[in-house]
């Protein structure tokens, strides 16, 4: 993939993410944080392929950078969870 | 390769659609759901499209990740929420980082180190680093193990320019360096520890949420830009994505102090406190109890509740909405005033209620609300100060001047609540305590509202 392509994405992206994200009301902003908090732990597919081709060191890094994606991960759209599921209505 | 991208794409779709079903509470909890949904599509592409994985050397790493994060997620207290975040934005921009050393070590001396890759990698590790250590003080700040207060000391911001200057000639030397720059390479590793650390510890407890938010910006670009350094589309989408939403945090946090970033960042506001408490003028209130309060609530139709962070600390959200169901019950009706920067995060106040089971609809933002106060008969606040100061729209001497308030003073009566007459954050005086239509209840705001709801009951 040539460079030009992969910034479009990028441009791209921060566009889409400042059309939804100021959507989101004041009400819902720490899940937000928590949420998007766990999207970020997307690293974790860096961190897997990491593993794989970075030689020795590079797999126990990758090893490392794959326990605290998870973390991230996992807390995060759990954490997300439990507290949406207190929003309640009258 | 063709389909791991693919599917790569479909993870971004999801999380953008996650994303916007958070914008109501209806359909957040879905949007969550479809998030994680796209995570795992992404996981799974990855482990089944590169050959020669060690299975179980990943599988490991994930198992010892889930119990962790798990652990955290379930056990965490809504109130401890922010140190929560700050600890998982650490472990993203930590997780970055790695990735991206990992990928430094791979590449070099190989042909394939270009000067953009090796560029690249520096700028993810530097960032990566720095929220890494960075989220780990505000972590420490906030869960009490290191002192909230501002830490300053002389030439701190000569020496972080210094670090600056440093990170930046290591950066650029390892880039377009000889053979020397992996000693190089490990010195921005380390600068960019330092100044996570020294960056962060200047700034003030009440300016977290505004620190967070930032973090949480960073982690997302650190992703983003282990995305560049991997060719991987979906980092790149991921991280945008984060980046901006902490971004328009940030800045929504800022409006609501009044102050610009750098003002946060750099400001360390707790030195301007000693000259504001010089000239502290007594102002004379009228201090009353709940039985009061109480007879005063029972001729009232419309109450707006302006809860703070005194709240939180004193757990009083269970109270109040025990006062507000009470008061509902007579025929009143309930609104709730939450100020941007109520509570240690951004939302913060909105789950501390949604906890206590306080309807949504009855949370309203400061646009939302202020028109509110106009016909309102009595606002109640609970442990706020600085965010209901009439000073900030008139007083240009305040240090508060300019900050954007909640206009309790235009309802008929207000009930305060506060443990004693110390000053808020800022340290000023509240010229609101004195005024005709307030009356002050004193005390611990959860043992005052369990005895106003009494007293209501026994009307």
């Amino acid at each position: 993939m040539d460079m030009i392509n992969i910034l479009t994405v990028f441009i791209l992206a921060i566009f889409v993410g400042f059309e939804i994200i100021t959507k989101v009301p004041p009400t819902l902003h720490t899940p937000l944080m928590s949420g998007s908090n766990a999207i970020s732990g997307i690293a974790i597919v860096g961190a897997i392929i990491a593993t794989k081709v970075s030689g020795e060191i590079g797999t126990w890094l990758g090893l490392v950078a794959v326990i605290f994606a998870t973390i991230n991960c996992v807390g995060g759209f759990m954490v997300t969870d439990r507290m949406l599921k207190m929003f309640k209505r009258k | 390769m063709g389909y791991t991208n693919l599917a790569y794409v479909l993870a971004a779709i999801l999380f953008i659609l996650g994303l916007k079903k958070l914008s109501s509470p209806k359909t957040a909890r879905s949007g969550n759901t479809i998030a994680s949904v796209g995570m795992l599509i992404a996981i799974v592409a990855t482990v089944v499209s590169f050959e020669l994985l060690d299975f179980k050397l990943i599988a490991v790493g994930m198992i010892i990740g889930t119990i962790i994060g798990a652990t955290f997620a379930i056990r965490v207290e809504m109130t401890q929420m922010p140190q929560m975040v700050a600890i998982f934005n650490g472990f993203g921009g930590g997780a970055s980082a790695l990735v991206a050393t990992a990928e430094f070590f791979s590449k070099y001396g190989t042909p394939e180190q270009t000067t953009f890759l090796t560029g690249i990698i520096i700028l993810s590790v530097f960032v990566g680093t720095l929220t890494f250590t960075g989220s780990f003080i505000a972590f420490g700040k906030l869960q009490g193990f290191v002192s909230g207060k501002p830490i300053v000391f002389g030439g701190q911001q000569l020496i972080n320019g210094l670090l600056v200057v440093a990170l930046v000639a290591m950066g650029i030397y390892t880039t377009y360096g000889s053979s020397m720059d992996m000693n190089m390479f490990y010195g921005v590793l380390i600068v960019a520890a330092i100044l996570g650390i020294t960056l962060t510890i200047p700034i003030g407890g009440a300016d977290m949420p505004v620190v967070i938010s930032l973090l949480n910006s960073y982690s997302g670009i650190a992703a983003a830009a282990t995305g560049f350094v991997l060719m991987n589309n979906g980092l790149i989408i991921s991280g945008a994505l984060v980046g901006a939403s902490g971004l328009i945090l940030t800045n929504i946090m800022c409006k609501g102090m009044n102050r610009s970033l750098a003002n946060v960042v750099f400001g360390a506001v707790g030195l301007e406190q000693e000259t504001a408490g010089d000239e502290t003028q007594r102002i004379s209130v009228k201090s009353s109890t709940t039985e009061e309060a109480a007879m005063i609530l029972d001729a009232a139709d419309k109450v707006i509740v302006v809860p703070g962070y005194g709240l939180a600390v004193a757990q009083a959200q269970y109270a109040v909405r025990e006062v507000a169901d009470q008061l509902e019950s007579m025929g009143k009706k309930i609104l709730y005033a939450i100020h941007p920067v109520a509570g240690r995060m951004p939302g913060h106040m909105n789950v501390l209620l949604a906890e206590a089971n306080v309807p949504y609809e009855q949370l309203k933002d400061l646009d939302e609300i202020n028109p509110e106060f106009d016909d309102c008969d009595v606002a109640i606040v609970l442990g706020a100060n600085d965010v209901v100061n009439p000073a900030a729209r008139h007083d240009t001497s305040s240090p508060i001047y300019g900050m954007p308030i909640l206009d309790v003073d235009k309802s008929r009566t207000v009930i305060v609540n506060k443990r004693t007459m110390n000053p808020g954050f800022a340290g000023i005086q509240n010229e609101l305590f004195g005024f005709d239509n307030t009356i002050m209840v004193f005390g611990d705001a959860k043992d005052m509202l369990t005895t106003l709801h009494k007293d209501l009951k026994e009307l």
